[in-house]
């Protein structure tokens, strides 16, 4: 009904249609053509959501599907346990954690690099802004 | 663009004094992904404006095993030689190069009819390129479709690029697709071609803006879905040789915008239907 509603208004022209078809699919190919990109995402949301829960990173899966008006990101990551080892909050105690993952070894062994990179955004800038924070806190 | 005009006023120089050592040429290959939207016909079209501003012009068709640009020129009978026998040194550049019926400032070479894309040696081609713009102004190389071999030998012997696409989903596409894997260092400008303003202006057609507000890219001209273009086509004489005409005079600003002159932005009119044209279609639409 919609749909004949629509043609005979002309609601909605083709070129409009043809307009969102292309901004959609060139957003899935050039995704499709940022193989690394994908990966250092799909690393970095693993690592994020493993503060809290320990998840099996091999079995992670992230696609994108096109939705009607919008593309979705559908990340599946599978939950090992709700319950990590260690406190999950301080930044810097992350390192160690790592290693205590018994299953993990292997994998833990490529991770670091990675979660150092992440890391060190925060602690980066922290041991840089170390000094300067409680400079600018005391006065 | 300031390079471009840089380059033009050096260009204007050189033309006048043909003889002088002149600066290297400017190569540009003209490449679409998708096959069909009007490569050859831009090519011609655009070094025929090119040479009748005066320019010195060589044109080579990288379309191996499908050589076309001899033809929409009107030049198929001149051919002796082709890029692969020069490639292969069974014929000397000059022998190979086809002047123009029309203007002495414009050279064809053309592509092998019954040889394969992969022959072609990519450093020769590149050396053969480098060759024809220690002669011209401009080089010109029509690319053949897809991405591949033959894509890849056109683009090699470039340093800038022409990107024609028309208003349709697949052509934006496969442009994106083009542009993407050219990069920025070919400084790709856009043609958009076989517009036509009557569907645009009723909405069933992707417009200008809709087409470059998804590439971004600077746009050197947009040219009407004529039927002139097929007209001339089958004659082999570039509508680009007429100096009146809607579509010769965006050839016309096309090349000026090549050669750097600050020409208003490009844009296509909506003709108001003739009283006997919608009469005609009314008849039409009843029979049908």
């Amino acid at each position: 009904m919609m749909e004949w509603v629509k043609r005979v208004f002309g609601a909605q022209n083709s070129s409009s249609t043809a307009k969102e078809r292309l901004r959609l699919v060139l957003m899935t190919d050039h995704l499709a053509l940022a193989p690394e990109i994908i990966e250092n995402m799909k690393r970095d949301l693993v690592d994020v959501i493993s503060r809290y829960v320990e998840v099996d990173r091999e079995k992670v899966e992230v696609n994108f599907e096109r939705e009607d008006r919008a593309l979705a990101m559908l990340a599946n990551i599978p939950i090992v346990s709700v319950n990590r080892p260690s406190p999950p909050p301080a930044p810097p105690t992350k390192p160690p954690e790592i290693k205590d993952e018994p299953p993990a070894v292997a994998k833990a062994a490529e991770a670091p690099p990675v979660r150092r990179r992440r890391r060190r955004k925060p602690p980066g800038a922290t041991p840089v802004a170390t000094p300067p924070k409680p400079a600018a806190a005391n006065p | 663009m300031h390079v471009l005009r840089e380059d033009h006023d050096d260009r204007d120089e050189s033309a006048a004094a043909s003889a002088a050592p002149r600066k290297l040429g400017r190569a540009i290959v003209i490449t679409s992904g998708k096959g069909g939207v009007g490569k050859t016909t831009t090519t011609a079209n655009v070094g025929t404006a090119l040479a009748r501003r005066g320019a010195r012009v060589a044109l080579i068709d990288a379309d191996v095993g499908l050589r076309n640009l001899d033809i929409v020129l009107g030049l198929e009978s001149r051919v002796k030689y082709h890029v692969l026998d020069v490639l292969e040194e069974k014929a000397t550049l000059d022998d190979a190069l086809v002047t123009d019926k029309h203007s002495e400032n414009l050279v064809l070479l053309a592509a092998a009819q019954s040889r394969e894309k992969d022959e072609v040696d990519t450093e020769k081609m590149v050396a053969l390129v480098r060759a024809l713009q220690e002669r011209f102004d401009y080089v010109l190389i029509d690319c053949p479709a897809g991405i591949e071999l033959g894509f890849k030998n056109a683009v090699a012997g470039a340093q800038e690029a022409i990107v024609v696409c028309t208003p349709e989903v697949s052509s934006v596409r496969d442009v994106d697709r083009v542009v993407g894997l050219l990069g920025n260092a070919f400084k790709p400008q856009l043609i958009i071609n076989r517009l036509r303003p009557q569907l645009v202006k009723k909405g069933k057609m992707l417009s200008v803006e809709d087409v470059n507000g998804i590439l971004h890219l600077p746009l050197l001209g947009v040219i009407a879905d004529e039927p002139e273009i097929i007209v001339t086509t089958n004659k082999g004489e570039p509508l680009a040789l007429r100096t009146e005409g809607e579509t010769a005079h965006a050839y016309h600003a096309i090349a000026a915008r090549i050669a750097g002159d600050d020409v208003p932005a490009p844009t296509v009119e909506v003709k108001e239907e003739s009283f006997f044209g919608k009469i005609g279609s009314i008849f039409g639409g009843r029979r049908a």
